[in-house]
């Protein structure tokens, strides 16, 4: 577990830099704007929220950051390189896992090494990873015999494996009862305090944006626009009735159009 | 291979709880003074007896020959059953296993006894259409080596038919899943060629081939070939498109994507036209070899039909009922090794 810690430090952190990126889908001949002039910079090694209503082109951001689709207008940067195709250094995590379930968990998480080829070499990294999202034990298991918690363990940990620059997560734990969603939220920063990647986190829940990110931006409807920014100066651990986060969150909901709070 | 050790150390356990049973059962049978009998056996040996008894006691109508071999091993049936009524308690699992077909022994013997009766012993059945047990018996008995050598014929045709008609499919059937060019172009003429029935072609292969020989492997393999080149292709276009993203973000190439994603992943539809092919490549194999061969087990049903000797036609069909039957078995089989991954319930 801390060679991984260790070898993932070695891991530069990447920076991201989204450049007026407009976007839109032409579905049965309508055209629908996704994206409307979006423009954000992602420090190496920052935790960036992306907060917005539902359907409202979040998704598409980060399948555009991690080079699965090019905009239509605009251009994204990993470190001052133009993203073009999808590449290990920078990772995507679903809201379902997405697990391959004809691979076992072992399997699952070796995919990564496996297809680029470098598994004789790094196989240890896979217990490594294992047991750094504590499913060590379940490591012969098919995904089918999973709970939903445990399946989005092994796909953060098919991600790590790889020592991503920068980890894209697409609310990753909106899936998950309350209460694994809560340990993973903890989980997950640990790993992110440690392994010292560039986090962007898209989600439409205020707490777990003031949780875990160090700014949150908050989207409009689509298309989506940035509306405002909020810088989150807390420690880590935080604490939903510390009266700066309420603060924060009473802000952020306003923003977003909820009042009373 | 970890899932085969689950699945190993899981038979494992099973068999333990049956042993563990099994110390228990026989402890209450040694301690209860009367001795417990499995009745359906004793009733199926009772039929299994009668059958021998009216074979070797009564004459036939008309001679058929294996009379005594028959009723020796109705006989030495009856025997054996008796044996397990005794004993089948303190069998454990295997005898468990037995006496699930308690019912089909009894079934058997009733059907031995009926078939015997009605048509060798009465002729109320006659000659030649219908044929006594051992009137089947006496065919395998004298012509046992024609029929080995036309079983060789037939699961070599069918081999080379099946392995590379299924070969062929599986490869055009991914091409045609994966690839839109060779979709476009394909599939209408795969959609146009499929429904036509294989035997359609007969004519025209037994023409363009060298020999009936080639004309029937082409047969045998275009039958199952397109069933499964169509299910692959239904696959393949199905697969879960997230799954190709995830696979892709995390740095596969094409040929990962193919052979590791798409294929796993329509594999449920593979077998699927595997089972249709296999159904149809049977069908074929005995069509071919009945019009062109000179040896195989169709050609077999052909010749003897031809002279009337339908016992000679019974007794190939039971033979082509246990290879077709075996290979289905082995291809279920061959399909829960490979699926094991959606098994439900298993830890």
């Amino acid at each position: 577990m801390t060679a991984l810690v260790k070898e993932a430090a070695v891991q530069r952190a990447l920076s991201l830099d989204i450049r007026s990126v407009s976007h839109h889908y032409d579905i049965a001949g309508v055209r629908f704007e996704v994206l409307d002039d979006i423009s954000l910079s992602l420090e190496p090694g920052e935790f960036v929220a992306l907060l917005g209503p539902s359907g409202c082109g979040k998704s598409t951001l980060l399948r555009l950051a991690a080079g699965l689709e090019r905009p239509r207008t605009g251009t994204l940067l990993e470190d001052n390189t133009e993203i073009e195709a999808p590449d290990p250094s920078r990772l995507l995590v679903f809201q379902d896992p997405t697990l391959f379930p004809w691979r076992t968990v072992r399997k699952n998480v070796a995919t990564g090494l496996e297809a680029r080829g470098l598994l004789p070499e790094k196989a240890h990294r896979i217990d490594e990873a294992l047991s750094l999202v504590r499913l060590e034990d379940f490591a012969n298991a098919y995904p089918r015999q999973l709970s939903g918690g445990m399946a989005q363990r092994v796909a953060l940990a098919r991600a790590l494996v790889n020592d991503p620059g920068l980890l894209l997560l697409d609310e990753p734990f909106g899936k998950l009862d309350s209460l694994t969603r809560l340990s993973l939220q903890t989980e997950f920063l640990k790993l992110w305090q440690n392994a010292g990647f560039t986090a962007l986190l898209v989600t439409h829940d205020v707490e777990e944006a003031l949780l875990l990110a160090g700014r949150v931006v908050v989207l409009s409807d689509r298309p989506a626009r940035i509306l405002a920014e909020f810088k989150v100066p807390l420690d880590y651990p935080r604490h939903r009735d510390d009266p700066d986060f309420i603060r924060l969150r009473r802000d952020i909901l306003h923003r977003l159009g909820v009042q009373n709070v | 291979m970890a899932s085969a050790d689950i699945l190993c150390s899981f038979k494992e356990m099973n068999v333990m709880s049956d042993v563990a049973q099994t110390a228990d059962g026989g402890a209450i049978s040694t301690s209860v003074p009367s001795f417990s009998i499995w009745h359906p056996g004793l009733v199926a040996a009772v039929f299994w007896f009668l059958t021998a008894a009216i074979t070797w006691g009564l004459p036939d109508v008309i001679p058929w020959g294996s009379q005594g071999l028959f009723a020796a091993m109705t006989a030495v049936g009856g025997g054996v059953l008796v044996a397990l009524a005794l004993t089948i308690h303190h069998l454990g699992a295997l005898g468990r296993r037995i006496a699930y077909w308690g019912p089909w022994f009894i079934a058997v013997g009733v059907w031995f006894l009926v078939w015997e009766y009605t048509t060798a012993k009465t002729g109320w059945l006659p000659k030649p259409f219908f044929s006594p047990p051992h009137g089947l018996l006496q065919v395998y008995v004298v012509d046992w080596s024609r029929l080995l050598i036309c079983i060789g014929y037939s699961l070599r045709l069918w081999g080379i038919g099946f392995f590379s008609g299924i070969t062929v499919g599986f490869a055009l059937g991914v091409a045609l899943g994966w690839s839109a060019r060779f979709n476009y172009w394909g599939m209408p003429v795969l959609k146009l060629i499929g429904p036509v029935p294989a035997t359609a072609w007969i004519p025209a292969t037994f023409y363009f081939f060298p020999t009936t020989f080639h004309a029937s492997i082409f047969l045998v393999a275009l039958s199952c070939g397109i069933p499964v080149a169509i299910l692959t292709a239904a696959g393949v276009s199905q697969v879960n498109r997230a799954f190709y993203d995830v696979a892709r973000t995390l740095g596969a190439n094409e040929r990962f994507l193919v052979l590791k994603v798409a294929v796993p992943a329509a594999l449920n539809h593979v077998f699927v036209g595997l089972f249709m092919g296999l159904y149809y490549s049977f069908a074929v194999l005995v069509v071919a070899e009945m019009l062109g061969a000179k040896y195989g087990l169709g050609w077999y049903i052909a010749f003897q039909s031809a002279y009337s000797a339908y016992a000679n036609v019974y007794a190939t069909i039971v033979i082509m009922a246990i290879l077709c039957s075996g290979l289905v078995k082995l291809l279920f089989v061959a399909r829960d090794r490979l699926l094991v991954w959606q098994e439900k319930g298993l830890i």
